[in-house]
């Protein structure tokens, strides 16, 4: 990294970018901290449920902002909130409803990464007059002079791994951004954080859906719909069995993930999961957990990293869900951009509307939406 | 790196004399005002010699001068003070949020609210308060000097028409004054608030004018400081800032000074406007000397506000929202600026010590770090998903 660069920290209050922050100030860089406000936490409070108070260790909670600005001024340096809120909203939240009305089960980080801090923060940062931003995500970033291309790496601590939620980078967006914690253990980021005076280096992980408060998403599609003045859905419908068998009835589609076992509500000595969702019939396949597994996947709206596009078939290591252990496949391109996976081994609950992520190696060959 | 503060209508820098006014109050003659020892004596004196500065700004008599604690308390007294269940108060859409809010809880207990809306010029024209009167019409409130655009409101006029109704007419002058002459007994009006640290006094202080039988009930109650009309200890350093600040204000009305702002600011402002895709908010109507409100096309508000601070200059567009993010000027969008163009207007308010160098300081950054915005803001990046 060249040095006396003016870097732009996305800074979200936790203790990661708070290490980044800190980690970039002490280097001779010129550091400006950046927060989105992204969604406002007491909007939708109150309403089925919804908890009054949003609690901390959530982005754009004012706790969260709170916290960010404390680091900032420990660490001396300039600090603003960038007001997001509305084009979060069309480009996450809304995108996360319609993808659950319509029986599938979105990823809002992914979209979040793809349009808001990615793109819009970066925008904001070079228009600020910064030259790269730095996040606190667990990936490698690097540059291969060879291939000419910008390559983004799992990182050091495999736990922490976030390069699922990142595979919509372009490699222009992957050119002005810095990873500084890749290559660098959790336990290492708090010790750093600690020896930065950082007050927060404690404080614990956020892990749910930062504008769901409670994490209760049917809740949330609820009261999101009555606030714009929209009924939910009528998509109420038959249960069925893998032979078209009709064994019960269920509420509405969008309360069914793939591979969901609880709330089906049918009697049975073998467990039901929930095997396939059909929007236009309303229809949900339930079976057996052996009946989850699929040998085949089909993606689409693929994002290329490691390689400009696929031409030929290409043996990966293929990640369907965030807590899924890559699994070996052989990948194909197909008509429209799309590709179409082979596993070797059948691969429980493929989720449309998930992302399938590429690995060979440690590399991210690309990726794109479960369809 | 050279700092240019160009956000007067946020808040000012105490003057040095302000702050040497104020200097005895904390240690020396540290005395409660209600005492009635030395002590209390001359702490007394303080607040009685801030009184008539007062009066002589506002051309009122002392005794119509209720010291508090800013320009927010002074509206929301106003607003609490005169309107029951049942009443009508007459006010705009262009208001500050502390009689905005007011006249939002008191519209939930059943005072009737008709938020009068600005012309594209960001005036409010007397004519449309008189349509709006109604027979059980207690209460106008209009401000002076708007804070956004400067434009000042056409007080005097809308005085004459509250007296003929027979009601009562408030102004938050929180931003007029200091920047225009005020005659209470001119304009007619019977409330008037103000904030001393709009006007290089201290923060935390301010004072409602009260004409003299106006039946205002006090919103906070206690002892019986200021005849009543507001309890609590008073802030005898403050209130005596408050004192010298307006002394000075008076002083630089009738010097010429705020005629000199007004030329910095009409420099800067036809030089801002000669770049490409940028326009007036508040053109064609007298405003106060040191405001000005320009849209730029094509970039964004808040991205510009940082490029220029991180470059040493000080302003502001919109208002800050409860995390410290912007949201739109209120202000604008009544004046029926689209939430694009509102989002990208920045207000440049100049300080009355302001000088040529600010100026050309600020001259020399803004078209660099526009073109920089513009040249990156527009580019769609990566938008998967």
């Amino acid at each position: 990294m060249q040095q006396n660069e003016t870097i732009a920290v996305a800074m979200s209050g936790g203790v990661d970018s708070s290490a980044v922050a800190a980690i970039l100030a002490r280097e001779e860089n010129t550091v400006v901290g950046l927060t989105l406000q992204l969604w406002d936490q007491t909007r939708l409070a109150g309403k089925h449920g919804i908890p009054d108070a949003p609690k901390a260790g959530r982005c754009c909670s004012l706790d969260d902002v709170y916290d960010a600005r404390r680091v900032a001024e420990h660490l001396g340096i300039p600090y603003y909130v960038v007001n997001q809120e509305e084009r979060f909203e069309k480009d996450v939240v809304q995108p996360f409803v319609s993808e659950y009305l319509a029986g599938r089960t979105p990823i809002p980080c992914s979209l979040c990464n793809n349009h808001l801090k990615f793109d819009q923060l970066l925008n904001t940062a070079r228009s600020i007059g910064a030259s790269r931003i730095a996040t606190g995500h667990y990936a490698v970033n690097e540059y291969d002079s060879a291939r000419g291309r910008w390559i983004l790496k799992r990182p050091a601590d495999r736990a922490k791994d976030q390069t699922y939620f990142l595979f919509g980078l372009t490699q222009e967006q992957l050119a002005y951004t810095l990873f500084p914690l890749g290559r660098m253990t959790k336990p290492e980021v708090r010790e750093a954080a600690r020896q930065h005076g950082l007050a927060l280096a404690e404080k614990p992980d956020s892990q749910e859906i930062c504008f769901i408060p409670g994490g209760d998403y049917k809740q949330f599609l609820t009261a999101y719909l009555e606030e714009q003045g929209e009924a939910m859905p009528e998509t109420a419908g038959e249960l069925v069995s893998s032979s078209g068998e009709v064994i019960g009835r269920h509420e509405g589609i969008a309360n069914f993930t793939v591979g969901q076992r609880k709330g089906l509500k049918i009697a049975s000595p073998t467990p039901f999961y929930v095997l396939q969702i059909d929007p236009a019939s309303h229809r949900v396949t339930v079976g057996a957990d052996a009946e989850l597994a699929t040998r085949t996947l089909r993606a689409g709206r693929v994002n290329w990293i490691s390689v400009p596009r696929l031409t030929e078939p290409m043996r990966v290591e293929i990640k369907i869900r965030h807590r899924h252990e890559p699994a070996w496949a052989m990948l194909a391109p197909a008509e429209n951009g799309e590709v179409v996976a082979e596993f070797d081994e059948p691969q429980r609950a493929v989720t449309p509307g998930q992302s399938a992520v590429f690995y060979d190696g440690d590399e991210v060959v690309g990726g794109g939406w479960i369809l | 790196m050279r700092r240019v503060y160009m956000d007067a209508n946020a808040t000012t820098p105490l003057l040095p004399e302000v702050v040497e006014a104020m200097r005895p109050y904390w240690m020396e003659h540290f005395g409660n005002a209600s005492s009635i020892h030395l002590d209390g004596q001359q702490a007394r004196r303080g607040v009685e010699q801030a009184r008539e500065a007062l009066a002589e700004l506002l051309g009122c008599r002392e005794a119509e001068v209720v010291f508090n604690s800013g320009g927010t308390e002074g509206d929301n007294t106003a607003l609490f003070g005169l309107l029951r269940p049942g009443d009508h108060l007459i006010t705009t859409a262009i208001e500050h949020s502390a009689v905005l809010q007011a006249a939002g809880r008191l519209a939930e207990r059943g005072v009737e609210v008709t938020h009068l809306a600005p012309t594209v010029s960001g005036l409010i024209e007397p004519e449309a308060v008189r349509e709006a009167l109604r027979p059980n019409t207690r209460l106008i409130s209009v401000m002076l000097a708007n804070n956004e655009t400067g434009v000042l409101q056409p007080v005097a006029e809308i005085g004459r028409i509250a007296a003929e109704a027979g009601a009562f007419f408030h102004i938050d002058a929180v931003q007029g004054a200091g920047k225009v002459a005020i005659d209470v007994a001119a304009i007619g009006c019977h409330l008037l608030s103000i904030s001393a640290h709009k006007m290089h006094g201290p923060k935390g202080v301010g004072a409602l004018y009260m004409r003299r039988g106006t039946p205002v009930e006090s919103l906070i109650v206690g002892g019986s400081h200021e005849r009543r009309r507001r309890a609590g200890t008073e802030n005898v350093a403050g209130i005596v800032g408050l004192g010298k600040a307006a002394e000075l204000a008076l002083k630089s009305l009738a010097d010429g000074t705020m005629d000199r702002v007004a030329a910095l600011r009409d420099r800067l402002e036809a030089e801002v406007l000669r770049l490409p895709g940028t326009g007036l908010n508040g053109a064609g109507v007298s405003r106060a000397a040191n405001t000005a409100n320009i849209w730029f096309d094509n970039l964004e508000g808040e991205a510009l506000v940082i490029a220029l601070d991180l470059k040493g200059v000080a302003i502001s567009g919109g208002s800050a929202c409860h995390s410290g993010a912007t949201e739109p000027s209120h202000v604008l969008m009544a004046m029926g600026v689209d939430k694009t163009r509102a989002r990208a207007s920045l207000r440049f308010s100049l300080l009355k010590t302001a000088t040529e160098a600010d100026v050309d300081y600020v001259l020399g950054v803004v078209p660099e770090a526009v073109e920089r915005l513009r040249a990156v803001s527009p580019v769609e990046a990566g938008t998967l998903g």
